[in-house]
């Protein structure tokens, strides 16, 4: 094998391993949501995190992949039904191994949203968003970041590395949405005063957590398509793992100060909220740069929960609007003050404003586009098929009406 | 020979003991529940970012049917048995029963009973 040869063979070998690990993330985020959930909902919440990966491939495949990477315009690639064109020429890796790495991460997009409409959302209508979202929405916006769209061809490139925006923030914002749409889950408030609706199974939770944790090893690393830098990709697990560590610590503290107690339901919400946050700008900033931008979003993420529960009163069981929504934004501007890339400096490190204003516009575009998109979305289902149960189907579980089918027995 | 109803809701546990005193005068048999109450105590229970206080006490709930002469012995073992001298010990009830059969053999009253001299 001649060293050609063997260097595709490394970086293919790379991208198809990270794909198996964004792929786990499936599992950690259908345990996150399950153990968050109630008995009496749990099939209905792992059956639909089982279908939006089934949706998701197919839709995906059949229009998402292309308009997110075909040339097109700025704004939208091209419609290549079950695209067969090479967009990975340009990266040195087979393009069956990018589509896939690509579908995965659409995929992640779209099992976000699960959470935040869990316990009251009806199995169609979901089933109709799965495949909105990574046939369309996910794409479009998708594309202007990394298909050669507007946003990477700035004066100065919007930089969002692995998808802090363009993968969790475009997540959370149709989560923040949805869950609006659909209103409170029945008896989260009551005479004015927020109810706790305790999860059914810490263990699932924390289970789902590390499992999240591990698939962002090729979530972060795995977005460098290759090992052709190996230094880049090692620098990667260590900024994202110390952003983890560093947020899952900053969550500890603020909830013992603020609660009395050390809260481990939020703490694992605290060590996402890290991973997310670090996913935009892991390859340029350092690993101490890593550990405080983790740190504060570990702080963020629990006056964000506080914020939607008890001011905004939207009701997200899970907490994926604060983690992927406001996380993400978060994280994606911090590139701006805290990278260390000679290309890219941030401010701390003697750039200019230019990078935290191109991340503003990228962050502000996607939420924009989110909003208008997720808007139209959901305001069609509601008052077409409707996205709600029955309040009866809500009081006696999901799981009984939606599919006759107890998760416990 | 009237038959008794004995209840009693006991701490989670204390429930060896009460078990164990009863065993030591004679009551082999009975049944429990693990059952939650409403009452004084009230703890703050934490969840996401929501404090909140539950008032829910987790209890044992234990029931058997004796013969009139066992009801002092057995009360004494229970009361013995279940008390840590803190509030929240639990409480005893007696009551009459009318009448008792055993399934398989179609003996009533204090006969049916498992418990036999």
């Amino acid at each position: 094998m001649d060293t050609a040869t063997l260097t595709y063979a490394l970086n293919t070998f790379w991208v198809l391993f990270a794909a198996v690990l964004v792929f786990f993330m499936q599992t950690g985020f259908a345990l996150v949501e399950a153990g968050f959930s109630r008995t009496k909902n749990t099939t209905n919440i792992l059956f639909k995190n089982l279908m939006d990966f089934c949706m998701g491939t197919i839709a995906f495949w059949l229009i998402g992949y292309g308009i997110m990477y075909g040339t097109g315009s700025g704004f939208f690639g091209e419609l290549e039904i079950f695209s067969k064109v090479n967009h990975a020429l340009a990266v040195g890796i087979p393009n069956s191994a990018f589509f896939i790495f690509q579908l995965v991460f659409a995929a992640t997009a779209a099992t976000i949203v699960s959470g935040a409409m869990a316990e009251r959302t009806k199995f169609k209508a979901y089933l109709m968003y799965s495949v909105a979202i990574t046939a369309i929405i996910y794409p479009v916006s998708g594309h202007w970041v990394w298909g050669g769209g507007w946003l990477s061809t700035m004066e100065t490139p919007f930089h969002d590395f692995a998808g802090s925006t363009v993968v969790h923030s475009m997540g959370g914002w149709l989560a923040l949405l949805g869950a609006a749409f659909l209103g409170p889950r029945i008896g989260k408030y009551k005479k004015g005063k927020v109810n706790a609706i305790p999860g059914h199974s810490l263990t699932l939770a924390a289970l789902g957590v590390f499992i999240l944790w591990l698939g962002w090893f090729g979530f972060n690393p795995g977005s460098t398509l290759g090992l052709a830098d190996p230094d880049l990709v090692a620098h990667i697990f260590i900024t994202t793992n110390g952003a983890a560590a560093a947020g899952g610590i900053a969550t500890l503290i603020v909830t013992w100060i603020r609660y009395g107690k050390p809260t481990f339901s939020l703490t694992l919400n605290g060590v996402l909220a890290g991973l997310v946050a670090i996913t935009a700008g892991c390859d340029v900033v350092t690993p101490g740069g890593a550990i405080v931008i983790g740190f504060l979003a570990g702080i963020l993420v629990v006056f964000s929960v506080e914020f939607l529960d008890k001011k905004l009163k939207v009701d997200d069981p899970v907490g994926a609007v604060s983690v992927h929504g406001v996380c993400g934004a978060f994280g994606t501007l911090m590139v701006g003050l805290f990278s260390n890339s000679p290309d890219l400096l941030g401010l701390f490190y003697g750039g200019d404003t230019s990078v935290l204003v191109s991340q503003l516009i990228g962050v502000l575009a996607i939420a924009a586009w989110a909003g208008v998109a997720g808007t139209v979305l959901f305001a069609i289902l509601k008052y077409t098929i409707g996205i709600r149960v029955s309040t009866k189907e809500e009081e006696i579980g999901l799981d009984y009406f939606e599919h006759g089918e107890k998760a416990y027995n | 020979m009237k038959m008794k109803k004995i209840e009693a809701i006991i701490r989670k546990s204390q429930l060896d003991e009460v078990v164990d005193a009863l065993h030591e005068i004679g009551i082999d048999f009975l049944t429990y529940w693990n059952v939650t109450g409403v009452g004084n105590e009230k703890s703050s229970s934490i969840y996401r970012a929501t404090v909140y206080e539950t008032r829910l006490i987790e209890r044992i709930y234990l029931s058997f049917v004796c013969r009139e002469i066992y009801v002092d012995l057995a009360c004494n073992a229970i009361v013995n048995a279940a008390r840590t001298g803190e509030m929240g010990d639990g409480k005893i009830f007696i009551s009459s029963v009318d009448e008792s059969i055993r399934i398989r053999t179609g003996e009533k009253g204090p006969e049916s009973l498992y418990i036999k001299e």
